[in-house]
């Protein structure tokens, strides 16, 4: 039972951390290739508050405030650059981010954060919120969605310039959806360091970045039960079969790069032409 | 009586080329204005400089008094400025009635924030059809853009400059890529629309239809406005009739 338990812990961590990124680029249309930074941030702020004494629920608000400020610095990137360029300077991001903390003994440096302290909660108590927080951030996903702002975003996401002439505010629409997913993010990094009690640079590098894309664009970008679904596909794969976890960025690079030849919008998108064509 | 839009001495560089020289202008309330002139003449660029899309080097426009040059597009769009685009952009992943719904929407789009906490709809849907009807396409309403033919994109992009409500309809080239059957009955639309108080700035280059429905020309050439007044004197003005021909201008005629 205790691995089962900590397996869907971390499933949904994953879970959290692919509808967070879908908030950017799935509903927005702003492509993240360093979103694995904001989950770092969120890991980084909990853990050093949990070190200093603060209660591990109370850590969780910084955890999220913290990362949607950078995240809505890196929004402003977003507003000179696009496609393409933001793809690379969101990845700049992601190693400025790990280039930063390694050098910051203050974080830990390279040896990282250990021995942090318990949460209070019991492993099932923890494994409950986990999933709790990932309900509650595809319902947020899907109101978002059904909202006017998942209008405006979807118009973003579609073309933006015609967005602007039609009287919106892109800039101000992109930064939102910069701050509430890297928010979130933020928030899974939190559960993230508070699940295994030890975080280090490494955790949050290129290759969580290109993970976490994976899910998005192999569940179909935009598509939430898709999302999550290729999340929990995704991060169950390497402990099914553990000898993906060695060739990890090979398999979830030819996965983005099949989908992206084959089913752009993803296998969401693959299914609804496949009962489309059972229909016809 | 004041005008609708002033722009003064719009100057509009493009590296070493000047694509707009000093080109002043009036629209008054109500009018229908046609800015035309041959092939990069600038009237594009104009239309663009008054929307923001670009930044003049100098000039100003003002719209009821209000000077628009420090605000940004979506700001000069609030405040009541409607663009119809030469190449029609609808967006193609929701119906024609969406889109339009979602320019009738401002209100609702303001500020995130705003459209975070709206949800309903309907109230946009109505005016969509609404807009949908004016234009002559609502039975379309629930189609994809998709699938649609170029003569009803190009009433679905005007649809959705009125959706927004505007004081003044921006349309560049509504025509152009119409048969003469399908420019005709847009050409009258767009009258229509002008006779229930819409004051229009339109550019097109089917003279007929612009001798037709348009009260007023403004004439640019090489970036310059060579002319100024009711079509039939304008265009019977030398300077135009070179301007077309593609002659010097005779002075002296």
């Amino acid at each position: 039972m205790e691995y089962e338990i900590s397996l869907v812990t971390a499933v949904g961590i994953s879970v959290l951390f692919a509808l967070s990124l879908n908030l950017i680029t799935g509903l927005c249309g702003q492509i993240s290739l360093g979103h694995a930074a904001f989950f770092g941030i969120g890991a980084y702020t909990s853990a050093l508050l949990a070190k200093a004494g603060v209660p591990f629920l109370a850590t969780l608000p910084a955890a999220m405030l913290l990362p949607a400020a950078f995240g809505a610095v890196v929004g402003l990137a977003s507003l000179r650059v696009r496609a393409d360029f933001l793809a690379i300077t969101t990845m700049g991001v992601g190693f400025l981010f790990v280039g930063v903390v390694r050098q910051q003994d203050a974080l830990g440096g390279e040896m990282g954060i250990s021995a942090i302290p318990d949460t209070g909660l019991s492993k099932i108590a923890f494994m409950l919120l986990t999933v709790l927080l990932c309900v509650l951030a595809a319902l947020l996903s899907q109101y978002i969605r059904r909202s006017w702002m998942g209008q405006v975003f979807n118009a973003i996401a579609e073309d933006e310039d015609t967005t602007r002439v039609m009287g919106m505010d892109v800039p101000r629409f992109k930064l939102a959806a910069f701050a509430m997913g890297t928010a979130l993010a933020g928030l899974a990094g939190a559960l993230y360091a508070n699940n295994l009690k030890f975080i280090s640079p490494d955790s949050f590098g290129f290759v969580e970045s290109m993970t976490v894309l994976s899910m998005v664009v192999i569940g179909g970008i935009g598509s939430i039960p898709g999302v999550t679904a290729a999340a929990i596909v995704l991060a169950l794969l390497p402990s099914m079969f553990t000898f993906i976890g060695e060739y990890k960025l090979l398999v979830y690079g030819g996965l983005l790069f099949l989908m992206m030849r084959f089913s752009p919008d993803g296998v969401t998108g693959a299914l609804r032409r496949l009962m489309a064509r059972r229909k016809a | 009586m004041q005008p609708l839009l002033r722009a003064s001495n719009v100057t509009m560089r493009f590296g070493g080329i000047t694509a707009i020289d000093d080109v002043s202008f009036d629209v008054m309330p109500g009018e229908l204005l046609g800015l035309i002139g041959p092939n990069g003449a600038g009237k594009t660029t104009m239309m663009r400089a008054i929307v923001g899309i670009n930044r003049p080097q100098k000039g100003s426009v003002v719209l009821e008094g209000r000077r628009l040059d420090a605000l940004s597009i979506d700001a000069r769009i609030r405040a009541g400025l409607a663009l119809s685009q030469q190449l029609v952009k609808p967006f193609r992943e929701i119906d024609v009635c969406d889109n339009v719904a979602l320019a009738a929407g401002a209100a609702k789009t303001r500020t995130p924030l705003q459209a975070l906490l709206h949800v309903d709809r309907q109230a946009e849907r109505r005016v969509a059809l609404e807009a949908l009807e004016r234009v002559g396409i609502a039975p379309l309403a629930a189609q994809s853009p998709r699938t649609q033919p170029l003569g009803v994109l190009k009433r679905l992009e005007m649809a959705r400059a009125l959706a927004l409500k505007p004081k003044l309809l921006l349309l560049d080239e509504p025509l152009a890529g119409l048969n003469s059957k399908e420019a005709s009955e847009l050409a009258r639309t767009i009258a229509d629309i002008n006779r229930q108080g819409m004051t229009i700035i339109l550019i097109e280059h089917n003279l007929g239809e612009v001798m037709r429905i348009c009260q007023r020309l403004v004439v640019l050439d090489n970036g310059r406005k060579i002319a100024d007044g009711p079509p039939q004197a304008t265009m019977n003005d030398a300077a135009v009739r070179a301007a077309y021909l593609g002659g010097e201008a005779d002075v002296a005629a």
